[in-house]
């Protein structure tokens, strides 16, 4: 027999999907299948049931061989060298529940180190620019109920976010959106013919590099200001016509993602739409939200601000918070040669990284808590393997709204491992102890 | 005036943070006492005298002190941060951070410096001979008044985002500028001999930018007026004159918009 559970929340992207069904064993040790979810999310249940799962942790060894060792030895290792570095980075935290990321900021606060979620090569630009010129917003419950005009500007959800579109921004007929997707026009912006581009009312296919000048451009036709024939590969006519559709709309919203807040530009492109959505209220309801990626970097934002007043990019060196990415974000710090120790917990800079910032990982001494084998854990000293968020624990997340949801458990843990938060609490126990704050 | 030399004789590991290498902080004291200032590298602090030799004497006063820094200095930030009178000459280059919210005084740095350069300057001088990072005379993170007073000259080329939010004094480089010069501006001059790639003057307010080189993208927001004569250095040149960021609020006075401007020779 088995037995399924329900209003499972999917712990993949930002989307943060409540309504997933799970059936497992009944003995609650396995999943057999996944319901709802879109294939990504699915797969990330699935993936934890892997048969050759690491389940211990693993120390590399001086010829690059890996020997088991017990979750206590990791724990001392990982307390010894924060509490023994200068300025120790603690990274990535974005795919961890925010009780586990609290108790990292205690060691990094008790260890002075840098704190920074993946923000820093995400919507960290984002996190500026609201900084800046403040965020007009609403949650993805107002978008499905009210919203009208959708622009997806340099993101691409029919990929990244796959049931964003059919649970919020598109299909689904809300209060005020009773005819679907019939009753919302779409409008896409981005260099590339994606699949979401191809599903748009109007595609402006903007220049790479230049979403800058269009956005201003846009501002410039909401005044009715003199224009340039072409803008960023858009004629002007073009752009008017956009500006009027978004004028006419009962509710329009701005989606971005890294399209435009990694690309020329960054903070200042997404400082520029929020500008655009702020003139657009003077004609109609307009907001803006970005399309976070990992299940809980949102969260990561949360409790870092609440407990530090920073969203990102944290240094606590000289014992208060500084923040200014730039100085204090992860791949300046490591391509600076700024740090003498690197933990990574919930994220891979491995493979996100350029190249240059991984070398410098595996240059100081290093651990990295994750589920799987990635890169960066290859070029870690310490492996430590924990059980799944979302999978085999539960926890707080936040969605990409900043709606705060409680993960639920579906399955327990292979035998014998820990959780992040099991683990960070062994180790914050021993920081405290080595620098006689216990 | 009087002088006190300090040169780099142990180098950090890591990187140094030396916000004390300043007349307001050396003024006053004896070498002895200047070697007790602290100084912190990543989460350990401890005193300049670790890390330099120092010699010479500090004046009785900021005005009367003048600091000469010796040797590799490519990891220490904050040098002449909070500066408000006096003067320091940094022989080499420098890391984060140089001059940042100086008021009065004079910094000469004879090599580079990196990022975040005379971040909020309100006064005084600073000479750059080499290039200059990023953010040059910008506001700090979230605040939205940048360099307000003062002049900076940069000798080489500086990066982008230099002069974010200015609002008032008055900067020259003369290379090259990267993309995102005086976003935001709401006053002040900054003047480019060389070419800036684009996004120039973006969200201006206010505030004059005058580029001698190429701007290869033009903001849509500036529109054309006129061409103009300028006498800049003493030699007189035709300029294309600009008006905007048109997209972006403008204030009112004696019932004529005010705009930025931006002149580009022709
Ligand atoms: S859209 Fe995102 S949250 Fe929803 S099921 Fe897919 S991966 Fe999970």
């Amino acid at each position: 027999m088995t037995k399924t559970v329900t209003d499972v929340v999917c712990p993949f992207c930002g989307t943060l999907c409540d309504d997933l069904e799970v059936s497992v064993t009944d003995d609650g040790k396995q999943i057999l299948d996944v319901y709802n979810a879109c294939a990504i999310g699915a797969e990330k249940f699935l993936h934890s049931q892997a048969k050759d799962r690491i389940t211990r942790p693993r120390l590399q060894q001086p010829d690059g061989t890996w020997k088991d060792i017990s979750y206590d030895e990791a724990a001392d290792y990982t307390a010894k060298m924060l509490a023994g570095a200068k300025k120790p980075l603690m990274y990535g935290w974005s795919s961890v529940n925010c009780e586990a990321q609290s108790v990292g900021n205690e060691i990094a606060e008790t260890c002075r180190a840098c704190v920074d979620n993946t923000a820093a090569v995400c919507h960290g630009t984002t996190l500026i620019a609201v900084q800046d010129i403040g965020l007009p917003t609403c949650t993805l419950g107002e978008v499905k109920n009210r919203a009208d005009t959708i622009i997806f500007w340099g993101c691409n959800p029919c990929h990244a976010h796959p049931r964003h579109m059919s649970r919020y921004s598109i299909f689904p007929r809300g209060f005020f959106t009773g005819k679907g997707h019939k009753s919302r026009k779409l409008v896409v912006v981005d260099p590339r013919v994606t699949d979401t581009a191809k599903m748009a009312d109007m595609h402006l296919q903007v220049t790479q590099g230049q979403d800058y000048e269009l956005l201003n451009a846009f501002r410039v036709a909401i005044r009715n200001e003199w224009l340039p024939d072409v803008v960023a590969g858009i004629p002007k006519e073009k752009i008017i016509e956009a500006v009027t559709m978004m004028k006419a709309g009962r509710f329009g919203i701005i989606f971005f993602g890294m399209g435009v807040t990694q690309s020329l530009g960054k903070n200042h492109n997404i400082d520029e739409a929020i500008a655009v959505t702020k003139d657009l209220n003077e004609y109609t309801k307009f907001s803006i939200m970005p399309m976070r990626g990992h299940y809980n970097v949102t969260g990561s934002g949360e409790v870092l601000a609440w407990q530090f007043g920073y969203p990102y990019s944290v240094d606590l060196t000289r014992g208060f918070p500084r923040y200014n990415p730039g100085d204090t974000s992860s791949i300046d710090l490591l391509n600076r040669g700024e740090i003498d120790a690197a933990f990574v917990i919930g994220s891979d800079p491995g493979a996100h990284f350029p190249i240059s910032a991984v070398k410098k990982i595996s240059q100081v001494n290093s651990v990295c808590v994750d589920p799987h084998i990635t890169p960066t854990s290859g070029v870690s000293k310490l492996h430590v393997p924990v059980a799944f968020n979302g999978v085999e624990t539960g926890g707080n997340a936040y969605r990409m709204d900043n709606v705060p949801i409680d993960c639920r458990k579906v399955v327990d843990a292979p035998e014998g491992m820990l959780t992040d938060e099991q683990f960070l609490v062994m180790v914050r126990d021993r920081v405290k102890k080595l620098k006689g704050v216990a | 005036m009087e002088t006190v030399t300090i040169t780099m004789k142990n180098p950090p590991a890591l990187y140094l943070e030396a916000e004390h290498i300043c007349p307001d902080e050396f003024a006053g004291k004896t070498t002895a006492q200047i070697a007790e200032l602290h100084v912190y590298e990543g989460n350990v602090t401890s005193t300049l005298g670790k890390y330099f030799e120092i010699s010479g004497n500090a004046g009785a006063t900021a005005e009367e002190t003048k600091i000469v820094v010796k040797g590799d200095v490519k990891k220490v930030k904050y040098i002449g941060m909070k500066m408000s009178a006096g003067e320091i000459v940094v022989e080499g280059s420098t890391d984060l951070y140089a001059g940042a919210w100086m008021s009065g005084g004079r910094m000469q740095v004879k090599g580079d410096i990196q990022a975040f350069a005379a971040t909020a300057m309100k006064g005084g001088e600073l000479i750059i001979e080499g290039n200059a990072g990023n953010y040059l005379g910008a506001a700090y993170r979230g605040d939205w008044r940048g360099m307000s007073g003062g002049k900076i000259l940069v000798k080489g080329n500086a990066g982008s985002d230099v002069g974010m939010y200015m609002t008032g004094g008055e900067m020259v480089i003369n290379g090259d500028v990267d993309v995102h010069l005086a976003t935001h501006a709401e006053g002040g001059k900054i003047t480019v001999k060389g070419n800036a790639p684009g996004k120039v003057a973006g969200q201006m307010v206010e505030g004059e930018v005058i580029i001698f080189g190429t701007i290869d993208v033009m903001m849509p927001g500036f529109k054309y007026v006129d061409d103009v004569d300028l006498e800049i250095d003493g030699t007189t040149a035709k300029f294309a004159h600009y008006i905007g960021d048109t997209g972006e609020r403008h204030k009112k006075r004696k019932g004529q918009m005010v705009y930025g401007n931006l002149y580009q020779k022709i």
